[in-house]
């Protein structure tokens, strides 16, 4: 059962609001493209207006590590393509993560996240995190039981991806979220891989998303950038974990932000304490950037989605390839989830392994290597065709028993398929596939 | 925050909305608090921004000034006119402030009645409407000033608003 009746959703289709939401004409000059406000702060009429915007009595721009016109416009948009209430933007999808914890989390605090996430998200809370005391507890979130058995009195949120980088798990959302809100616990979903487009996480039962904007949703590779959207829902007073929302914030002269601004709370803690105080901002210039990438993001998403359709089916029928995992083929286990929770689509980031004679490690950063079209780098969402060999880069700070579980193995090779000429995405596969099956029977010999 | 619904959801067009906050000059506001760290002190003072007069009423702080304002024990109390009384106490003790707005609606010539975010009261609600008052509930006149007139983007909210005009540039 979805949720019924939310009440930040409007009559506009959704292509329409990638383009236009939070985006009206600028009314002093009429200029109709989102302009870029390339400035730190911002005039005060009178010493009682800069007052009562320090003291959050009203709405308006003081500095731009809070709030920016630019920025605002995306968070807007954000917001709307995801149904949710309000967001807050920062400089990356890792800022993303520690604003949002942040807003909630004190010292010796747990949580339970995924043990299947990027790896950069498995070092920041495995390693970092520890460093502010905040402790997470990764479990495979298919064993709804071990979910269950995760949650510690301690603990304040639930944390998965909705499609995983790279393993192209999907998540179950639903019964996650049930789980989550019987313990009290805000569920929160990185939506990155599967953008607004081919998931929406609020009618699931998340409470918030977080989002690298640097993948998809700025779509050319172009600008670093994060967010978190708070759905307006979650009851933040209904147990005593949240004090960050719901105690007197000293610093704001004893203010308690979930009672004074309601389904505003969330995003107002994040701009006027968690930006102000961690700094990590998103650049006016990286915030159009990405405002244009979204303009195209429902026609990028139908053909990345084709694109990798076509690839994924190719490889699994290549006598170099032993197995490919992606939730578009009617073989995968996360078939099913792909079409409940992604409309049937399964996204453009998704991992094979190469069969070969020597081992797996070594023919998988040499398919890599052979690439002539792919490009070797550590990014995804790209509008380029990307290639990586996950254990022997982003996954190299973890265990050889972590790299398994995230789906990363010394055999892995991630593809993010790009926008290019389908024809020519197979033709360099199969090209790299046989040279790095050449070099590899050479290396035997 | 919200107290159980009585009805289904309360749905109010932007232009309805838009159409009390421009016809409306003068707002009691029942309920407010004279601490300047509360809710309904913020509204007060960012409505008094808008151009409203905000007068408020709390028989606590009778006598007091609030932002410049005399506060005063009852709605009944308040010398002179009132357009739209804003409900700032719980869907309990709403219901009374309703009926004191519907007797006093030709006498003070109230038109509007605007119950808080987080306020419902169906069976006040809709007696004021019997009376022909206008009827908001579980609303927030700041919020929603702000959202219609774009400020609430400004903090990255979703207005839900979508537009291709170019509004008049006001120059508060
Ligand atoms: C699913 C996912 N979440 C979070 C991140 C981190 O985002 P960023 O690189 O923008 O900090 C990434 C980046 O690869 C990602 O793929």
């Amino acid at each position: 059962m979805t949720k019924p009746d939310n009440p930040n959703k409007t009559r506009f289709g959704f292509e329409t609001r990638m383009i236009h939401a939070g985006a009206a004409p600028e009314p002093v000059t009429g200029a109709r493209q989102t302009p870029i406000y390339q400035n730190t702060s911002y005039v005060f009429h009178d010493a009682d207006h800069a007052a009562s915007l320090f003291n959050l009595q009203s709405f308006g721009f003081i500095y731009s590590r809070l709030a920016n016109p630019t920025v605002a416009v995306l968070e807007e948009r954000l917001a709307s393509l995801e149904n949710g209430r309000g967001a807050t933007c920062c400089a990356s999808g890792h800022a993303a993560q520690i604003l949002t914890f942040f807003a909630f989390m004190e010292p010796g605090d747990e949580f339970v996240a995924s043990n299947k996430l990027y790896g950069g998200s498995l070092t920041q809370f495995g390693k970092t995190f520890k460093k502010f005391d905040w402790h997470a507890h990764l479990v495979d979130t298919d064993d709804l039981a071990a979910v269950r058995a995760a949650i510690t009195p301690k603990c304040k949120a639930l944390f998965v991806e909705s499609l995983a980088n790279p393993g192209g798990v999907v998540s179950d959302l639903e019964p996650l979220a049930e789980i989550a809100h019987q313990a009290g616990l805000v569920f929160i979903v990185d939506n990155t891989l599967a953008t607004p487009y081919l998931c929406q996480p609020f009618d699931w039962g998340a409470d918030l998303i977080v989002h690298s904007t640097t993948k998809f949703l700025s779509g050319n590779g172009t600008s670093m950038g994060g967010a978190v959207i708070d759905s307006g829902t979650f009851d933040w007073g209904q147990n005593d974990k949240f004090g960050g929302l719901t105690a007197p914030e000293p610093a704001y002269h004893g203010l308690t932000f979930y009672e004074t601004f309601g389904d505003l709370a969330f995003t107002t803690l994040s701009h006027m304490v968690g930006l102000r105080d961690l700094g990590a901002t998103m650049a006016p210039m990286n915030a159009f950037q990405t405002l244009l990438g979204i303009e195209t993001l429902s026609l990028r998403m139908e053909r990345h989605c084709a694109n990798a359709q076509d690839v994924a089916e190719f490889l699994a029928g290549h006598e170099l390839v032993a197995w490919v995992s992606y939730a578009g083929l009617e073989s995968d286990p996360y078939h099913g989830r792909a079409q409940k929770y992604l409309g049937g689509r399964a996204g453009s980031v998704f991992t094979f392994g190469v069969n070969g004679v020597t081992g797996g490690y070594e023919m998988g950063m040499r398919v890599v290597e052979s690439c002539e079209l792919f490009s070797h780098l550590a990014n995804v969402g790209d509008a380029r065709s990307l290639i990586l060999h996950p254990a022997s880069t982003i996954h190299r700070q973890l265990t050889d028993e972590q790299r398994d579980t995230a789906g990363a193995g010394p055999d892995v090779v991630r593809l993010s398929i790009g926008l290019e000429t389908l024809d020519d995405l197979l033709a360099d596969l199969d090209q790299a596939l046989h040279r790095a099956a050449a070099e590899g029977d050479k290396a035997a010999e | 925050m919200s107290e159980t619904p009585n009805g289904g959801e309360l749905a109010y067009s932007d232009s309805q909305l838009r159409a009390i906050l421009r016809s409306v000059r003068t707002i009691a506001m029942v309920g407010i608090s004279p601490r300047w760290n509360r809710p309904s002190f913020f509204a007060m003072k960012y409505l008094q921004t808008k151009g409203y007069r905000v007068v408020p009423v709390n028989p606590g702080a009778a006598g007091q000034a609030i932002l410049g304002e005399t506060c005063y024990a009852a709605l009944r109390e308040v010398p002179g006119g009132i357009d739209m009384v804003d409900v700032f106490r719980d869907a309990e003790a709403a219901g009374a402030v309703v009926d004191e707005a519907i007797a006093l609606r030709h006498d003070k010539g109230i038109q509007v009645v605007w119950m808080q975010l987080g306020i419902r009261n169906d069976a006040a609600a809709a007696r004021a409407t019997a009376a022909g008052l206008t009827v908001i509930m579980d609303r927030c006149p700041k919020i929603e000033y702000g959202r219609l007139h774009a400020e609430l983007s400004w903090g990255g909210f979703n207005s839900r608003i979508i537009s291709s005009r170019r509004r008049r540039a006001q120059i508060l």
